[in-house]
């Protein structure tokens, strides 16, 4: 396979936001600024790399039938070294996201590239379709957290670029939903454009 | 390598095996984090005490003392300078945030009045009650040196002295809350002492 494609599938033909829909709950939950969008979007990479690495490892070790809660455990203990290195070393981070570090877990993004992609490939090629699906859920994050935060904060990365209020709608959650559909439309717009 | 066969033995064995990897992991993780965890939560209410009660030269968070209200612990803990008492920072909490609860440090002068207040730990939204962070705006400066006895820590909606944060009233209350527990809890601590 060509590891290329495999690893730049993750950005914008497999995008797990903006084409595979996965993961949308912390996509909402945590993208109120560009930094929390990039700081999920980096755990979220951590732990989808290793687990597909540990599960590609293991998967012809593992009988069928109990797969999944195989996987669940293997996924769940990186999430938890995640939140324990968060938390003692960059505590100013872990406060911001919080709740929805523990929730990597249940994120269908990781499941899924376990599941549908480490479970049936080798070690490799898991490592780069782990990359790549993570990096593009970043990238996802971050652009959605940047739009976020200058429309409703007007600021960028932290930095304030207007005094004073601006559209505090975007902050809030149903800002999520309307800046996550403009920006679905510009992504179908460049996928048609260079199909 | 063939897959292995789903018998019962193979699959309670995996499970085991799994978890056993996963549970030892675990544990030399925890054990590696557990005193950068701990420094880092010490680090922050050592700042926290040093905004609300400045200059002190003791180590306030040797001395704590532990007042029980409403169904929680709130922590006070002396700053001094030499023998002198400068101040005492209130580590206090409301259940009444729009996102649950949020803990304050609420720094009072012996005499009673507030010297000032820091934000310590809170899930308030973003552009709205996170204003209630110093530095994101003036609310918590209008609470700096008034003395709750002539100070009615409520918001003006409900006949008090506070300015709320626009659009945010509901945590400008529980702000309200949080810092009047802290002064109960100081008052209880200064009677008992």
């Amino acid at each position: 396979m060509n590891q290329w494609k495999n690893f730049s599938k993750g950005f914008i033909k497999e995008n797990a936001v903006f084409v595979l829909f996965l993961g949308l709950c912390p996509t909402l939950g945590v993208t109120t600024s560009a930094i929390n969008g990039l700081g999920m979007g980096l755990a979220t990479t951590f732990v989808l790399v290793m687990s597909n690495l540990v599960v590609s490892l293991v998967k012809n070790l593992i009988p069928d039938k109990v797969r999944i809660p195989a996987f669940i455990v293997i996924i769940a203990t990186f999430v938890t070294v995640v939140e324990l290195v968060m938390k003692g070393y960059v505590p100013a981070l872990f406060d911001a996201l919080g709740l929805f570090i523990p929730l990597i877990v249940v994120n269908c993004v990781v499941l899924g590239r376990a599941e549908a992609f480490a479970s049936k490939n080798t070690i490799w090629s898991s490592l780069v379709d782990g990359a790549g699906m993570g990096l593009g859920f970043t990238m996802a994050l971050t652009v959605l957290g940047a739009v976020r935060e200058l429309l409703g904060s007007g600021a960028f990365f932290g930095m304030k670029l207007i005094s004073g209020d601006a559209m505090l709608l975007f902050i809030l959650p149903p800002g999520a939903f309307l800046a996550l559909g403009y920006l679905l439309v510009l992504a179908n717009m460049i996928k048609e454009k260079s199909s | 390598m063939a897959k292995k066969e789903s018998t019962f033995l193979s699959m309670v064995a995996t499970l085991f095996v799994v978890t056993l990897v996963a549970a030892g992991l675990l544990g030399s993780v925890f054990a590696l984090t557990k005193e950068p965890i701990r420094l880092a939560e010490l680090k922050k209410k050592n700042e926290a005490i040093q905004v609300v009660v400045p200059g002190f030269d003791n180590e306030p968070s040797q001395e704590v003392e532990r007042v029980f209200m409403d169904g929680d612990s709130i922590y006070l803990y002396t700053a001094r300078q030499g023998e002198e008492i400068l101040g005492t920072a209130v580590e206090t909490f409301t259940n009444n945030g729009f996102s649950g609860q949020f803990k304050l440090m609420v720094g009072f002068a012996p005499d009673g009045s507030i010297i000032d207040i820091a934000v310590i730990k809170h899930a308030e939204t973003p552009g709205l009650g996170d204003k209630m962070e110093k530095g994101k705006s003036d609310f918590s400066v209008q609470f700096m040196g008034k003395h709750p006895d002539s100070f009615n820590i409520a918001v003006t909606k409900d006949r008090g002295d506070v300015d709320a944060i626009t659009a945010s009233t509901i945590t400008s209350r529980a702000y309200c809350d949080a810092v009047t527990r802290a002064y109960g809890a100081f008052m209880k601590s200064q009677k008992e002492n």
